[in-house]
């Protein structure tokens, strides 16, 4: 079976000097769903931006098999969805319709398909009503919604969600796991949220110092990273 | 905030909402040409020309009195002017000056009541405007309610720190501080138009925005050019024959 | 604090048809400059620069006397971005404020770009051009942010004063002393914001060129050129101005001519837009 996504060796340096990874491996199976764990600066967002290459270091990285080069990089965008952290950014067209169907529309989509595909997706994440609607007007849990499902339309093999609650209530963290959890892609996600951790994955990577430290199931990282503010290590409880 | 109401308002639904927006703007621009060179009895001109403008507010199903009172921003600094001219020996000047500017005024702000920025922008798009500026345009309106709540959370955070102090010192403290806090937010800005690049290559951007829909330009939209280009300048006609 | 957005009904047709017809050209062939040499983040990045310059009128800072000012940008902008992308940027922003805020009227428009965004702009870097890279950096940035508020305020007091606007001479000195303080602060202020900014991120401050666009150092000390006989113009003899425009408006046509002027500006002004708008695309893609 090809993995989805497979990289080795990863090193990226940024601009001013500091080493954000320092030789990650790591592999997507089909079917998949993993998170990523690791203190803030461990190098886990600098790793996800690498893989539809909107940065590039050394060492390699393949999606379906097929390397992330300048060559690829139309059909990598395709396969890999990025939701990033601030939905803020990620919306910046004025309307909820027009931002879900920037993407279809950049694939050569023509405006009828386009129209209807960013429907379907906006009823997949049960926000049709928001369609004419401005991205600023909306709730944070909504925003976040819309984002997904702009990206959910380009229909990719493999979905991105980096901190995906972070600015989410409890209620929105919740139906957020409910609606990732229905959609069939593989997913990695980015986050320090254990019960939605919990709910969606069943491996567990923990980045430290731009390494991958260790691999195993989310109980098993959690407790041994002593990774839990709400039970277990919490020295506040003492 | 301003800018929210105006956007709400925008968003409604009435036969002046659902007008092509390069209909609208001609009609701006004739009955801002119309009010900028008139000269002669603007007493009775200036009364014909806010009732045919509170009449399209009527229409658009708009509240007239809040957007009477918005228009209204601009008389402070016309007032001044009115003040000066007044004194200069020249009253009838400030009357045309406070009349013409809050006309104006109120006309752009119809408009814009009437029409979402996007669309407006895409309308002055086909009359000719450079692209490129009407996008950065666009990005400018959308991230405005961003980066100004960004600007409120640090204004409050600045108060907190002691701005009770009033000595020299602590002016120059504050001094400081405000521009360590337009600092900060200056290369969050920066940051945050660097994600936005990138969620944009994400989505495979290649290069030029395309529109969702295509603006018709539809009879009525004709109908209505013609009769509110032709209004004001029959409502000057008439005012100024009447007051010969 | 003290700025002049100047609505509409206030320039006489000659002054904001000509200011008009200045602008265009101006602006259309900075959207070109500003977009061309750059990859696509250039769009996102001067829009969000705009709303940055919006929100930061926000944040007050301390003048004395329980008054406060805010920052004004366009020179801050200019020595962040670079002038043209700056220009751009305030004309944006210009716009929005004219569209959104009532904030500056529409056919001022071309008045208030001319004013602020191009040689506003223009003015606020030359000082910077030409020393930001020696020891008189600190001075050559104050310098900066003060040169771009009086220019722009200078301009639009002249404008003003062409188009008929009475004004005793106590006025005009007072306003004179309005915009030097203004000038000042907003010098002050973006001393203080760019060594804040640069000990944040250095590389978001550019390093100033000397030997950058000719044509924009020339437009640059063309504006400071015309705010100074501007100023020594108004102070010295605001009467005699007066005189000049009363004798050309003495001569009123009837309504009809003048709005046929105005139209015919605006026919001309269109033309011109699209013309330039031809050439530009014509040249990106080729």
């Amino acid at each position: 079976m090809t993995p989805l996504i497979e990289v080795r060796g990863l090193c990226f340096r940024y601009e001013d000097g500091t080493a954000a990874l320092r030789g990650v491996d790591f592999r997507l199976d089909p079917g998949e769903t993993v998170v990523l764990f690791g203190p803030n600066g461990s190098g886990k967002t600098t790793f996800v931006l690498h893989l539809n290459g909107l940065l590039s270091g050394e060492g390699t990285v393949r999606v379906c098999g097929l390397p992330v080069d300048k060559r690829n990089i139309p059909e990598i965008r395709r396969k890999v969805g990025i939701v990033f952290q601030d939905s803020d950014s990620q919306l910046f067209m004025p309307t909820v319709l027009e931002d879900v169907a920037f993407g279809l529309l950049n694939r050569g989509f023509d405006r009828a398909a386009a129209i209807s595909r960013a429907q379907a997706a906006l009823a997949t994440v049960g926000m049709s009503a928001a369609a004419s609607r401005a991205p600023y007007h909306l709730s944070a849990g909504e925003k976040k919604r819309v984002a997904v499902a702009g990206i959910v339309a380009m229909e990719p093999e493999v979905l991105v969600l980096d901190e995906p609650t972070a600015s989410l209530d409890p209620p929105g963290q919740r139906s957020l796991a409910e609606l990732v959890s229905h959609l069939p892609q593989a997913k990695i996600l980015v986050t320090h949220d254990i019960p939605f951790a919990l709910a969606l994955c069943q491996r567990a990577v923990f980045f430290q110092g731009g390494v991958i430290a260790a691999e195993g199931t989310v109980e098993d990282i959690v407790s041994r990273f002593d990774w839990d503010f709400s039970f277990g290590g919490s020295k506040l409880r003492h | 905030m301003h800018h929210v109401v105006l956007d709400r308002w925008s968003r409604g639904n009435s036969p002046v909402h659902r007008r092509d927006p390069r209909a609208k703007i001609l009609a701006l621009a004739v009955f801002l040409i119309a009010v900028a060179t008139a000269h002669r009895a603007l007493l009775l001109l200036a009364p014909g020309l806010l009732l045919l403008l509170a009449a399209t507010l009527i229409w658009a199903r708009l509240p007239l009195a809040g957007v009477l009172a918005r228009a209204a921003v601009v008389v402070p600094f016309a007032g001044v002017f009115a003040l000066i001219s007044g004194l200069a020996g020249d009253p009838a000047r400030g009357l045309s000056l406070m009349a013409k500017s809050y006309l104006s005024a109120l006309a752009v702000l119809v408009v814009g009541a009437t029409t979402p920025l996007p669309a407006l922008l895409r309308g002055f798009e086909m009359t000719g405007v450079p692209r490129f500026l009407l996008i950065v345009g666009q990005f400018l309106y959308r991230y405005l309610f961003v980066i100004s709540e960004e600007a409120q959370h640090m204004r409050k955070a600045a108060a907190a720190r002691g701005a009770a102090a009033r000595d020299w010192m602590a002016r120059d403290l504050r001094f400081r501080a405000a521009a360590g806090a337009l600092g900060v937010l200056f290369a969050r800005s920066h940051a945050r138009a660097e994600d936005i690049h990138r969620a944009m290559l994400s989505r495979g951007f290649v290069g030029h925005f395309q529109p969702l829909e295509p603006i018709r330009f539809r009879r009525s939209d004709a109908a209505f050019a013609v009769l509110a280009s032709l209004a004001p300048i029959l409502v000057r006609i008439a005012v100024e024959r009447a007051a010969r | 604090m003290y700025t002049v957005h100047i609505p509409d009904g206030f320039l006489s047709t000659p002054v904001w048809v000509s200011l008009d017809a200045a602008a265009a050209p101006a602006v259309a062939w900075m959207s070109r400059r500003a977009q061309r040499g750059f990859d696509q983040a250039q769009a996102p990045l001067l829009g969000v620069m705009g709303a940055f310059v919006f929100a930061a009128q926000m944040v007050n800072f301390p003048v004395g006397a329980g008054t406060t000012g805010h920052l004004l940008g366009g020179a801050l902008l200019a020595m962040t971005l670079g002038p043209v992308s700056a220009s751009v940027v305030m004309t944006g922003i210009l716009a929005i404020q004219a569209l959104v805020f009532q904030d500056g009227g529409l056919l001022a428009l071309g008045a208030n770009v001319v004013n602020m965004a191009v040689l506003g702009v223009l003015a606020g870097y030359l000082p910077y051009a030409l020393w930001g890279g020696t020891r008189w950096r600190k001075v050559s940035i104050f310098a900066g942010g003060a040169l771009s508020v009086l220019v722009s305020a200078v301009l639009a007091l002249s404008e003003l004063l062409f188009s008929g606007v009475r004004m005793p001479a106590s006025v005009l000195s007072v306003s004179l002393v309005l915009f030097l303080v203004s000038a000042v602060l907003e010098g002050a202020i973006t001393l203080a914001v760019l060594e804040s900014l640069e000990r944040l991120q250095p590389r978001l401050v550019r390093q100033p060129e000397a030997g950058g666009s000719r044509a924009v150092g020339v437009v640059a000390v063309v504006a400071v050129l015309l705010a100074s006989v501007g100023v020594l113009f108004a102070s010295s003899a605001p009467d005699a101005i007066q005189q000049i425009t009363h004798q050309s408006a003495a001569g009123t046509g009837t309504w009809l001519s003048k709005s046929g002027a105005g139209l015919a500006g605006i026919a001309l002004i269109y033309g011109a837009c699209l013309a330039i708008g031809r050439v530009a695309s014509r040249n990106r893609s080729a």
